[in-house]
């Protein structure tokens, strides 16, 4: 993408829908692919925005997923009206879930979605306040790593 | 409250890049596979991952692998489209609802049944030469 350029956008989610749920990050994954973007950074990008988009679909009412690329970064960022997560660092911890038990017989709430995004990504924030939602911002390099590729 | 979280991956050499690989044809006629939605051309499998958890999928899925498993919704699709993945297996006969087979065609996943379990399926495999996604856990 040239230097001055910068392409951005933005997807609705909504909570509870499971049949639409991933259809954002695949849409953002055709339009990473069709901007250029080096293919490792793409699957990265896809799988941790996927995540945060299940998070949404399963414990918040509805939320956006907003991506911003430019020459030197990839920002998504994942915004819900949901619960909040109480302890955040729990939520960090591989295993822990509050997902109900039917999530989990669908295949979701393993309690990896919070690590996986971490480990895809090149930096995230988190902003949580209990009652009120979550943003999640997802960042990624562009600039090296497209060099590299 | 915001919080600041840095990468915790390891890019550069948690797994040594696949250098086997098998065509899905083979895998088919081993696990004596019925394909539901055929992707209409070759496909190379160089890896297999084998989860019922779809973030597993997400954490330990290569491209160019082959998902075994026993989940039959569409979200096994949009994970397999998301991490790379051409084809899933559904082991010990699993029937794939409507939705799912609808999503293989529209993403091109190749979508395959077999009677066989998972361990099965899985030791068959591994026995014609096909390694994991994930040797070990990076955890």
């Amino acid at each position: 993408m040239p230097e001055s350029c910068s392409m951005e956008g933005s997807f609705h989610l909504m909570g509870g829908d499971f049949t639409n749920a991933g259809s954002a990050s695949s849409a953002l994954k055709a339009k990473l692919i069709n901007s250029g973007v080096a293919q490792s950074i793409v699957r990265r990008a896809a799988i941790a925005a996927f995540e945060a988009e299940m998070n949404v679909i399963i414990h918040a009412v509805a939320g956006t997923l907003h991506y911003l690329i430019t020459a030197e970064a990839l920002t998504i960022t994942v915004t819900d009206m949901g619960p909040g997560i109480e302890d955040v660092k729990l939520a960090m911890q591989e295993g822990y879930s509050t997902a109900p038990d039917w999530v989990r017989e669908m295949g979701w709430g393993a309690g990896m979605g919070l690590p996986n995004i971490s480990k895809h990504s090149d930096l995230f924030k988190l902003d949580t306040v209990v009652g009120e939602g979550t943003t999640l911002e997802i960042f990624f390099h562009l600039k090296e790593r497209n060099a590299d590729s | 409250m915001e919080h600041a979280f840095a990468s915790t991956s390891r890019w550069s050499s948690t797994f040594a890049e696949e250098v086997y690989a098998m065509n899905l044809s083979k895998i088919i006629e081993l696990v004596k596979g019925t394909v539901i939605i055929d992707s209409g051309g070759e496909t190379d499998i160089t890896s297999v991952c084998s989860a019922d958890l779809l973030s597993n999928v997400l954490r330990y899925g290569k491209k160019g692998a082959l998902l075994v498993t026993c989940l039959n919704q569409p979200q096994v699709i949009r994970s397999a489209e998301i991490s790379d993945i051409p084809a899933v297996l559904l082991a010990l006969g699993g029937i794939p609802e409507k939705d799912m087979i609808a999503l293989a065609r529209e993403k091109n996943i190749v979508l395959i049944t077999t009677l066989l379990p998972m361990y099965t399926t899985c030791g068959i495999l591994y026995i014609a030469g096909l390694r994991s996604c994930a040797e070990e856990c990076d955890a």
